[in-house]
Parts: structure tokens; sequence; C-alpha cells
């Protein structure tokens, strides 16, 4: 008997028994249901730490040169804060010590930042980010400037007093006026507002355009680190294929600057949005890990429940399969009939999960900031899946079933 | 003369209930011929049934020999009984033996969705069929929307839709009222008369009186075997 026929038989069964259809799937859908919500809100997780991690760092071909890591996922032992605090800082001079050795085509950004208040008036913005560092900054941090303008290499090198600001800070402090040409205070120093950012949007949630951006040097710097020191140095290569030489040349100088012999690990850190991520990736590991099991379970009670259902459903239609016998139909013709039955029911579990794991991984990212997106494999797994475990199910009820007495099951009543 | 259609030999069918043992039919040989017309009568309990589910290899005697069409069906195994039910044989059931939830075109389709036919094939077949028995108005509705003479022109046209060699009914105006059963024995002869072979049981001598040959069965034996005046009309 051709497939299509089976399954156009499976399906008129299907439809005519709804109800008890539905309540078989019930494992399969949940199982399935589970599987994509999971992988999409997992996926969406790993879409958006790698962007915000990747646009913090900036870009893939970017690192940061840091006393110690300020993005990581993982475990960190107490003795690794120990050892971070015994660092020492690094200072302006390892900066420059630094700069001057990388060969490699990149740009460079001292930078330091700090929460302040920024008052304007009787309008004081609080738990502002205040970032001082270098021109080339916007560019690594690839900001638009949304009015006005950055600031210049010169303001930098004079310590200009001149701010540019996050879209939400400038809208909190000017309500409706323009900011550019405006002079605020930080900390009882006047400051001239000569730009603002295109805002940068919310990621869970939280804005991200609460910050304010001046030179490196200008009078407010002491509020942010104090003298000599930064927080890091940010580098960015023009070419990604780069980014190892300049990354193995800034810890080459390093080392000679801090004097560390060869056994010694570095007393610093190299960032990378790769390393930042690695321990992500970990976490996604243990949740990929955990998630197999919670489906494979749903999945196997869903196998039970469809197979006892089909059996219910070969005693129930023991004279239907009479009947088939009687005209004509073979073992694998009635073997095919119910596998196929069962796998259709199966699969429309699965794509009912499926429509409901989509649901509930749109509904927790219009509910929660959690993101979500959706894996396309993720997709061809649940059906791969409802398919096999509809199989697997239907074997042992359409077994029977193909084995049944022609004469035997048209007496069934 | 052409070679009997059917030949049995010495065929006997027991079963065992509870540690006793029945004796369905006690050795019965029997030729029908292509084209012949014959009745099968017999008291309740005689083996009538039993025989007819033999000769359509619904069921296997416990011994003797089954030839159908010159091939030895008795020593046949499941799949091939299964195509001489679907090639070879119409068995047309007291109770009709409809898929309830199918329509009556669907219901004549089956034997040929076991004959691996094409959809458009069958269902072209199937209506042709259905025209034959005089129910090309009624294809589309289930049998729970038929009279139990409708079903059973459904249950016929689905009996023939193969082109059987001989067809095979047990009953078949058991369940229904005399001037229905009237139309549908009117069928079978209408049917006999175009040539198709068929053995039929029944309990009623008037109806048994349209066939040509009327056999007797009396306790799993034949009892008789006599040609009527149903050749002669
Ligand atoms: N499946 C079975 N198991 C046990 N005994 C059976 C079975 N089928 C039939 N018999 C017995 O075999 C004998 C013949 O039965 P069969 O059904 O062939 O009779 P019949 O001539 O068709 O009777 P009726 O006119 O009542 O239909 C009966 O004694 C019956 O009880
Ligand atoms: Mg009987």
């Amino acid at each position: 008997m051709p497939l299509l026929e089976a399954f156009r038989m499976a399906l008129e069964t299907v439809v005519a028994q709804k109800l008890k259809s539905f309540f078989s799937l019930i494992g399969v859908f949940i199982g399935v249901m589970f599987l994509i919500a999971v992988v999409s809100i997992v996926q969406g997780m790993n879409v958006y730490v790698q962007n915000t991690v990747t646009s913090e760092i900036g870009g893939i071909n970017s690192f940061q040169l840091r006393q110690r890591p300020n993005m990581v996922m993982g475990n960190v032992t107490e003795d690794m804060w120990r050892e971070w605090n015994r660092r020492p800082r690094i200072s302006v001079k390892d900066a420059a010590y630094v700069r001057a050795r990388v060969t490699v085509p990149a740009r460079f950004a001292n930078y330091c930042a700090d929460p302040v208040s920024i008052s304007y008036g009787t309008k004081v913005a609080k738990q502002i980010e205040l970032r001082g560092t270098e021109e080339s900054y916007f560019s690594l941090k690839k900001y638009n400037i949304a009015d006005g303008r950055a600031f210049s290499g010169e303001e930098v090198r004079a310590g200009f007093p001149v701010l540019v600001l996050g879209s939400i800070v400038a809208e909190k402090l000017f309500v409706g006026q323009e900011p550019v040409g405006r002079s605020v205070t930080i900390g009882g120093l006047p400051y001239r507002v000569v730009g603002v950012v295109e805002s940068q949007g919310t990621t869970f949630g939280l804005s991200q355009d609460k910050f304010a951006i001046m030179p490196f040097s200008a009078p407010a710097r002491r509020m942010i680190c104090p003298i000599g020191v930064l927080d890091q140095l940010m580098v960015s290569t023009d070419d990604p294929a780069t980014m190892q030489a300049a990354m193995d040349q800034v810890e080459a100088a390093m080392r000679i600057r801090r004097q560390l012999r060869p056994q010694q690990a570095d007393n610093f850190t190299i960032q990378t949005a790769d390393a930042a991520l690695s321990s992500w990736k970990k976490v996604t590991t243990v949740l990929f890990t955990a998630l197999p099991l919670l489906v494979g379970i749903s999945l196997v009670v869903g196998g039970i429940v469809i197979m006892n259902i089909m059996l219910m459903a070969v005693s129930e239609r023991t004279r239907e399969i009479g009947i088939r016998k009687a005209l004509g139909a073979k073992r694998r013709d009635i073997l095919a009939q119910f596998v196929v039955e069962s796998a259709t029911l199966s699969l429309l579990g699965a794509a009912m999960g499926i429509a409901a794991g989509i649901l509930l991984a749109y509904g927790i990212k219009a509910l929660t900031p959690l993101p979500a997106a959706i894996a396309p494999w993720s997709l061809g797994l649940a059906v791969t899946l409802g398919i096999l475990v509809g199989m697997v199910a239907g074997v042992y009820p359409a077994t029977r079933a193909a084995k049944l007495d022609p004469i035997v099951a048209l007496r069934a009543e | 003369m052409n070679p009997p259609i059917i030949r049995v030999g010495d065929l006997t069918r027991r079963y065992e209930m509870g540690g006793e043992t029945i004796h369905a039919l006690r050795g019965v040989s029997l030729e029908i011929e292509r084209n012949e017309y014959i009745a099968i009568m017999g008291p309740s309990g005689s083996g009538k049934s039993t025989m007819m589910n033999v000769l359509g290899c619904l069921d296997t005697p416990t011994s003797g020999e089954y030839w159908l069409n010159g091939l030895e069906v008795s020593r046949l195994g499941d799949d091939a009984l299964a195509r001489v039910r679907n090639r070879e044989i119409g068995f047309v059931f007291q109770t009709f033996n409809l898929l309830p939830r199918a329509s009556a075109l669907h219901n004549v389709e089956l034997p040929m969705v076991y004959s691996g036919l094409a959809a458009a094939e069958r269902r072209g077949r199937a209506a042709a069929a259905l025209d034959r028995v005089g129910l090309a108005n009624r294809m589309r509705h289930r049998p729970n929307e038929l009279s139990g003479g409708q079903r059973q022109r459904v249950a016929i046209a689905r009996a023939l839709v193969n082109e059987p060699s001989i067809l095979l009914a047990d009953e078949p105006t058991g369940n229904l009222d005399s001037t229905t059963s009237a139309e549908i024995m009117h069928l079978f002869e209408e049917l006999h008369r175009q040539g198709q072979t068929v053995v039929m049981v029944t309990h009623e001598p008037d109806i048994a009186a349209h066939a040509e040959r009327v056999v007797t069965l009396r306790d799993g034996r034949v009892d008789s075997d006599r040609v009527t005046q149903g050749a002669a009309a």
C-alpha cells in the first residue's frame, strides 16, 4: 500500500477521534514544546550575549588590556580573586609603552569609567557612567553621533572639559531643549556638551544610554580613576587577521615592562570577545545537556501513551482489520497502516508542540527581558523526533494488528 | 470441458474448544464449474459458514485440499492468501462488513488499494462498480446514511470491483426484509447472467430456487448435491 494512502488514512482516523488523539499527543507535545522553547531562549541569549560582549569589547577584531577580566560568566575562585586584586593596575605609562610597541596597524583608546551625577541647573542625572577616553573610542564602539559632534584629538590632549552624552542623559537633563552647547556640572566642575550619541536601545530591560563621555584627562578625571592609571587600554586592529599578532605584541611588551620571568604568569589580562564568550558557552553547554534529558523523558512518556492508544485502537478496530484482510490487505499493509497512523499522530503532537514552543518563547520574550530566537535546527529535530517516537511506539501495536487472523478479526464485535 | 474453478477434496475443519473438539467440516468434496450459480443449504451449525470461509481463504482447513483456479490454495502462505483474497475472491457477508467511517466510494475502492492501483483509476472503477449495482447517486454516503439493501449493494460492488473468479455470499439477505431481499437476489441473478460464478449460503428455499444447483450440508458433510429448476429457468 502506498505511503500516501496510509498517511491519508491516518489523518482521517486522527480527525475522526479528535479528543482521544489530542490526549495521546500530550507527551510528545510537551517534549517538543520544551525543546523548541528552551532552545529558542538559550539561542536568543546566545545571540544577545554575543552581541553585547562583542560590542562591549568593540567587535571581533578588538581586545582590552586590563588589570583583571570584567566579563566573567564562569566560576571565579577565591584564589583567583585574590590574585587579581594583588595585580598592579595598568598605568598610563604602561599603556604608552605598549602602544609604542605594537607594529600592527591598530587604533587605541585609554579608558576609565565610574558612575557620577551630572547636573544642569536644578536637574540632576544620577548614576551616569562617566567614561574618560580618547577620540578613537567612538569609532571603536561604533557609536554614531546623533547631534553635535564627538570630541577631537586636540581636546583629548588638552584635557578640555567637553562631554558627549548618551541619549537618555540628554533627554533627562534638557527635556526638549537642544543639548549641544549647554553647560553642565560634574562634581562642581563645568562641562560643555558638544554632542549626543545615537540611542543604543535596551538589553535585559536596561537602557544602554546612561553614559557621558569626556576626554581622558579632562578635569573630572580624578572622580573616575586615580591619576596615572586606567581601567583598560582598548585596542582594535584594522584587520581581524592581525588581531592575534597585536595581542602577542601587547602581551610581550607588558611582560618586558613588568619584568616577568618566563615561568611567571601574566599579571594583567588581555580580554577578547571570544574569551569572554567561552565561559558563556560553558553555561549553554550545561543547559543543552540538561535539555535532552527533559525532552527525552517527555518523549518516552509520550511514546508509551501513544503505544497504549494504538493498542486500544487496534483492539477497537479489530473488525476493521478483519475487513481489510478479507479484502486482500497483507500483513505489511496493516503494519504500515498502524505505524504510519502512529507516526502521524506523533507528528501532529510535534507540530502542536512546535507551535506552542514558539508561542512560549515569544511570550517569554515579550514578558521578560530574556530574548528568544528560533533555531531552525530545533524545528527539524522536533519533526524528526516526532515521527521517530510515533514509529517506534507504533511498531508493537501494528505488529499485533498485522498478525490477526482474518476470520477471528471479522468475528470481533 | 474446462477445469473446475474450485475443487475441494476431503476438506475438514476442526475447532478445539476447552478440550472439546468440534468437527465443523468432516470431509467435504466438491467441484464448482465456471459460471455456476450454487446455493449451499443446511441446518444451523451444519458447517455452511465454515465452508464459505475456507472457500474464501479467510479460514484454513485442518486437512484436505483446496484448488482454486488451478492453484493449490491449501498450501499457500499468509501473503499469498491475501493476494488470492484480493484478486480471485469477492466475499459478501450477512453483516455487510463495510468500514463505517468511509464513504461508499471509498469502501469499494479498498480492494484496489491493496492491489496497488493508482487513486484515479481506483476512483473510476469504484464509481463504475457502484453504478453497476444501482448506487451511482449514493457514492458519497457513509454506510449509516444508507438502507440495509443499499449497504449490501455497496458490499456487492466492493466484492466485484477486482473482477474475482468467484463471488461468495454467506446469507447475503439474512439481515434484510423480504422486498429488499428480492431486489438483492435479482442483482445476484443479473450478475450470474453476465457470467459471474456465484456460491451463496441461504436458509430460504425460495431463494435457493434461484440457483442452478443446491448443495446441502448436514453435520459437516455434503448431504445432497442436485441440479434444480433454476438451471432450466
Ligand atoms: N470459531 C469457532 N470456534 C469453535 N466452534 C466453531 C467456530 N466456528 C464455528 N464453530 C462450530 O462449527 C460448527 C459449524 O458452524 P458454522 O458457522 O459453519 O455453521 P452454519 O452452517 O453456518 O450455521 P448457521 O446456519 O447458524 O449460520 C458449529 O457447531 C459451530 O458451533
Ligand atoms: Mg453461517
